[in-house]
């Protein structure tokens, strides 16, 4: 169907098709000009020739002249051999005989003009109607010639008269060149206005095409601006183009706010579970850990008792220090940070990193003492690093950088090691993380319940080859100082 | 000059007049007239000293001139009246069969455009002025054959030695026309003085004229005009065409 093809062919087909029509309708309109315009010049100078010839021939005709008169009436052909054929003349003497014609064969001396065939008889019928002095205009459609008769008259004494016969087939031979010539310049106009029309087409459709097919990548998630400078102009493509990089803008950040509130709401309900659990863990914990304690102490037991006491109490010990890491609690008491706990920091990862070969680079602008809880700060700044230092692994390079930004503490780590995959960061923040190569896989599960305990942010991103873990804290926290 | 010869050969005629006046040491100056009659009346107004001109005229002007020269043609001072008819007409054989057509005469003081097709119905005992459905005179003979080869005329009466140096001239024009019946010979076109032209003068000219078939220069001339030489003549070679004057009572 017409209708439904893409617009890359149905404006230029639209287009092509009013050049066309115009094209058409111009040169139908100037050839019947053209027509006409031949038409009125044949009958004009049919009417000149005649009234000049008429003059010369009224003597001949006074003299009985006739060879004065052929001469005179073959002047005009003599010269030129194409007009010989598209006219004649003839004189008609005073009984409407033919006295002379340009064409003798034609029109025989003597000749009646009834005999010459049935336009000439139409035309003796209507010179014999016609006044005397106005010339006579015989232009039928039905008949094959054009006659124009003028009086060969002086004095209102008439001789005779002149008949300029002209033969339509010539005419419409001339005509018809004309109308090759036109036929032709019209192709010529349209073989140039067709391919621009088609081109300019393509152009106009071409950044339309681009945005409908990009608009129906939408569903697919394809969500990414247009290139900019594809179309720099103002007009409603270019304002389309403006509209669907807003909405597009719009829809990745709906798109990626969906995702942040899903994440932290299972990050939520995975921190609820968890210290439920430890909860009803660390009650029955706390009593068995006395039961022992108070065995140890008051009980006498045998060396294969006392052996498996101290197996309980070790596997005891380590479920309590398992729970009591997922137990964060940001309400401790502390005293606020300080330049000093960085400084200690500093000195703890030394080591892992002297291990490790890797280089640690701190960039630390931090006024002397801050509104936070140093001991948690303490301990994700520790658990980031040594992230950091084991992903750079060995001659890796880690960055520290530690600030104030816009009235918020900012940490950020970074690492050139291996990029983290989409796959872990996914569910980088969870308990017991299956990537973690080393430790339980709590670290960053910690880290976040701490920063998320004190109203900030904790976030990961890679680029330019680094991975780098950002934590921002906002600083009018309240601390329950010791 | 008179149509008795092509005398609308332009360039021929220049070339003439610039031979004669080198032969004549004196200046030449050619008057043309397209009828008869008009160089007939300049020779009676002692307008012109010689003319070229055809029987009829000089048989007419009697002692008003003398015979200067003849052109030889074919080997003889003679030639004939030629009928033609358009060569499409292959039917007709004799001036009979031209009966109620229309008929082209040459000049009214021509000898075979006029005086000869005259003589013929004359002696075939009918009215030339009823004879033909119409007649018209054309002033000339190359304009004569013309006017058959157009077809305007459907006979026309021609001197035989312009019709056949036509047919070298312009032999389209001359194949459109069919001669159907040749005359007897009569003597050809003379070479006329008025009668005034001293007899020096005379000598000098006629000398010229017939000295021209001996140098290169008017051979050339003679070869243009179709002619073998001038020569001299008498009036008994017109003998035939005073007949025919007589006969159709024009004397």
């Amino acid at each position: 169907m017409l209708f439904n093809l893409s617009l890359r062919y149905k404006l230029p087909i639209w287009g092509s098709l009013l050049i066309v029509v115009t094209a058409l309708v111009l040169t139908t309109s100037l050839m019947a000009q053209a027509w006409d315009n031949l038409r009125r010049d044949t009958l004009k100078s049919a009417e000149d020739l005649g009234r000049t010839m008429a003059r010369p021939l009224f003597t001949a005709l006074l003299h009985d002249d006739v060879w004065r008169a052929y001469e005179t009436v073959s002047l005009p052909l003599a010269a030129n051999k194409e007009s010989e054929l598209a006219k004649s003349l003839l004189v008609l003497d005073a009984d409407g005989n033919v006295y002379v014609s340009s064409d003798p064969e034609l029109h025989p001396v003597l000749t009646d003009l009834d005999v010459l065939g049935s336009d000439y008889k139409e035309l003796k019928q209507r010179l014999a109607d016609g006044s005397d002095s106005a010339p006579v205009i015989l232009d039928r459609s039905d008949i094959p010639h054009i006659f124009v008769a003028l009086p060969i008259a002086n004095d209102s004494i008439r001789l005779g008269t002149l008949i300029v016969a002209y033969d339509k087939e010539l005419l419409w031979q001339r005509f018809s060149l004309l109308i090759e010539r036109a036929v032709w310049i019209t192709l010529l106009v349209l073989a140039v206005l067709l391919p621009i029309n088609w081109y300019w087409g393509g152009r106009m459709v071409a950044p339309l095409r681009l945005v409908t097919r990009r608009l129906s990548r939408i569903g697919s998630g394809d969500l990414a601006n247009l290139e900019p400078g594809l179309y720099p102009y103002r007009d409603e493509i270019g304002q389309l183009y403006v509209a669907y990089d807003q909405m597009a803008g719009e829809l990745r950040e709906k798109v990626a706010l969906k995702q942040e509130v899903i994440k932290t709401e299972r990050m939520a309900a995975v921190g609820r579970l968890t210290a439920s659990i430890a909860h009803e863990i660390n009650n029955p914990l706390g009593g068995m850990l006395n039961a022992i304690s108070t065995l140890k102490r008051y009980g006498q037991p045998d060396p294969q008792t006392q052996k498996t006491i101290a197996l309980l109490e070790r596997g005891l010990s380590q479920i309590r220090e398992t729970v009591a890491a997922l137990l964060v609690e940001a309400k401790v008491k502390t005293r606020p940070l300080t330049r000093q706990d960085i400084e200690d920091v500093r000195v703890l990862v030394a080591p892992m990193a002297n291990k490790t070969k890797a280089m640690v680079d701190w960039q630390i602008d931090l006024p002397e003492s801050l509104a936070l809880p140093s001991t948690l700060i303490r301990q994700v700044l520790i658990n980031l690093a040594f992230n950091a230092i084991q992903a750079a692994g060995n001659g890796g390079k880690v960055n520290v950088k530690l600030g104030l930004e816009s009235g918020a503490f900012r940490l950020c780590i970074e690492n050139d090691g291996k990029l983290l995959s989409e796959e872990q960061r996914e569910s980088l923040f969870e308990p017991f993380s299956r990537f973690s190569e080393h430790g339980h896989g709590l670290g960053l599960w910690i880290c976040y319940q701490i920063v998320t305990q004190l109203d900030g942010e904790i976030g990961a991103e890679t680029f330019e080859g680094l991975t780098r873990f950002c934590v921002s804290l906002p600083l009018e926290h309240e601390i329950a100082t010791r | 000059m008179t149509p008795a010869f092509l005398h609308d050969q332009h360039a021929m005629l220049a070339e003439w007049k610039i031979y004669l006046e080198s032969k004549l040491k004196r200046p030449v100056v050619f008057v043309q007239r397209d009828s008869y009659r008009e160089t007939m009346d300049l020779i009676q107004k002692d307008a012109l000293d010689f003319a070229w001109l055809c029987d009829y005229p000089y048989l007419v002007l009697g002692s008003e001139v003398r015979l200067l020269s003849v052109a030889s043609y074919k080997g003889k001072p003679a030639y004939q009246s030629y009928l033609i008819v358009p060569s499409s007409d292959t039917q007709s054989k004799s001036i009979a069969d031209l009966k109620g057509k229309v008929f082209a005469y040459a000049d009214p003081h021509s000898n075979t455009g006029y005086v000869v097709p005259r003589y013929l119905l004359k002696k075939a005992g009918k009215d030339a002025s009823t004879f033909f459905r119409r007649t018209f005179f054309t002033w000339s003979h190359h304009k004569a054959v013309q006017a058959v080869a157009s077809g305007l005329a459907q006979g026309a009466a021609v001197d035989s030695y312009v019709w056949e140096t036509l047919q070298r001239v312009n032999p389209a024009l001359v194949a459109k026309t069919r001669v159907i019946w040749k005359s007897p010979e009569y003597g050809f076109p003379p070479i006329v003085a008025q009668h005034k032209v001293g007899s020096k003068d005379f000598a000098e000219f006629q000398t010229v004229l017939f000295n021209m078939h001996r140098d290169p220069a008017g051979r050339a001339l003679l070869e243009k005009l179709n002619l073998d030489g001038f020569v001299g003549g008498s009036p008994r070679m017109y003998q035939e065409v005073v007949e025919m004057m007589r006969v159709l009572g024009d004397s």
